[in-house]
Parts: structure tokens; sequence; C-alpha cells
């Protein structure tokens, strides 16, 4: 029963912002709602027994990501003021495949029954993920490595002032 | 009742259409970029919910989860460098008012 309270609750918090992030005519009233959502999310892995991913999301969601969209909302004026208009003239057809597309995913999970399997997570799992980035995921590892270091490489490049 | 796997299905699924109508709405490209974000999270949630609920003594959801979550992270900050170039070049970031290549 506290289970599925803590599921509704962390679902109000997560959805609700989230309604924000999309609607909203200020666009840093947009930005900050992410803040919640990412917290909600949290809550939801935390729930899942992630406690590491848990950690992981609100290090780079709610803390970098948030404050580097805010970042260059405020180095692009302009484009934010509330008096400008936020949205293209695709409002109807925008919310017809969204609210298509849910129709659709719903419908798929109602009809499907997946392989639940009983047992339990390792209860300390950080040890595990480590040990699986070190030895089965190892190319993936480095390939994010790699990733990194070319968007870094590439962030810096096409941001730069041209002389 | 308890809370299974289906749920967690059905919230990342209403998650992910937010973020989807505001890809497909919003003018600003930053507004844009919160969107994906948004859809990257419904993602990451579904992963590790079925790691959870289907796999739960392998670690392997959580650490696509995790390669998932790095990779959001290149991706803003090059969307937002793209970002911070055009307004330099063309004085707008509004993307229907980008259409220098557009025939």
């Amino acid at each position: 029963m506290g289970e599925l309270a803590a599921f509704t609750i962390l679902s109000a918090l997560m959805l609700v912002p989230a309604v924000i992030v999309v609607t909203s005519r200020n666009i840093v009233r947009s930005a900050l709602s992410l803040v919640p959502t990412f917290l909600g999310v949290t809550g939801f892995y935390i729930m899942l027994h992630a406690e590491y991913v848990a950690g992981i999301q609100v290090l780079i969601y709610a803390g970098a990501i948030t404050v580097l969209i805010l970042f260059v909302i405020m180095l692009t004026e302009g484009g934010s003021g509330t008096m400008v208009r936020q949205v293209t003239g695709q409002v109807p057809l925008g919310a017809m495949a969204a609210i298509w597309l849910a129709f659709l995913i719903l419908v798929t999970l109602s009809r499907t029954t997946w392989p639940v399997a009983r047992g339990e997570l390792p209860s300390y799992s950080v040890q595990a993920i480590g040990t699986a980035f070190l030895t089965n995921y190892v190319l993936i590892f480095e390939v994010t490595s790699l990733v990194l270091l070319i968007s870094l490489v590439g962030a810096i490049v096409i941001a730069r002032r041209e002389e | 009742m308890a809370v299974g796997l289906t749920h967690y299905l059905v919230i990342s699924t209403i998650l992910f259409c937010l973020g989807l109508f505001g890809v497909l709405t919003r003018r600003n490209a930053v507004a844009i970029l919160m969107g994906i974000e948004l859809m990257l999270n419904a993602g990451n949630i579904n992963l590790v919910a079925f790691n959870r609920y289907v796999a739960p003594g392998a670690v392997s959801g959580q650490v696509f989860a995790l390669v998932v979550i790095t990779l959001a992270a290149c991706e803003a900050a090059v969307g937002l460098a793209l970002v911070m170039a055009a307004y330099r070049g063309l004085e707008t970031i509004h993307v229907d008012e980008i259409n220098l290549m557009k025939w």
C-alpha cells in the first residue's frame, strides 16, 4: 500500500511539471520545471532499487543539464520573452500525434504479457554495475568515452566565436 | 495492489508523449531540447523497470540507462552549442525562422 502511495505521489510530482515544461509560455519556468520532473524519475529509480542510477540522475540531469539549459536561455535573449509566441502552428497536429502514439502504446501494453521473473536484485548493485562495465560491456564503455571526448571537442569548436 | 511493471510503463509512455508534444510544437530550439530530455528520461525508466521486473539477477538495464544518461549529456552539450552558433549567425533561435537551407 505504501509503495502504491509513493508511486502515485512520484508520478504526480513528475507529470505535472512535465506538462508545464511543454506548455509554459515562460521558457525559464519550463527549464526550472525540468528539475522536479528529473527528481520524480530519481524517485522511480530508488523504488526500482537502482540507487546508483538515481545518484547519477541527480548529478547529471538535475544538476548539470538544467544549469546548461538555463545558461543558454540567458545567453540567447530575444527568443525567451513571455511576449514572444512560443509555439509553432502545429499544436493541433502535434497533440494529435502525441495522443495517437500514447493510445497505440497503451493498447499494445494492455495486450502484452511480460515474462516477469521473481527474484531480488543484488542488494549492493554498484559493484555489479562496475564489474559489468569492465567485463561484458567494456566495448560500450570505451565507445561511450570516445563519444564523450568527441562531443566535448565538438561543442567547443561549434560554440567558439570565429575570428 | 502492488506496483508492477505495467505501472511504470504507463507513466513512462505518458512522459514520452509529453516530450514528443513539446518537440513537435515548440518554436524555441532550447525548448525542443528539453522535450528530447523528457523522452530520454522516459526511455530510461523503461530500461530500469525492465531490469527490475524481467531480469532481476542482472544489471544490464542499469548499465544501458547509465550509457543513455551519458549520451544525453553529450547531446545536450552539442545541441546547445549548435543553438549558440545559430543565434550568433542568424540572431534567432526560433526553428521556424531558421530556413536558410529551405528551397
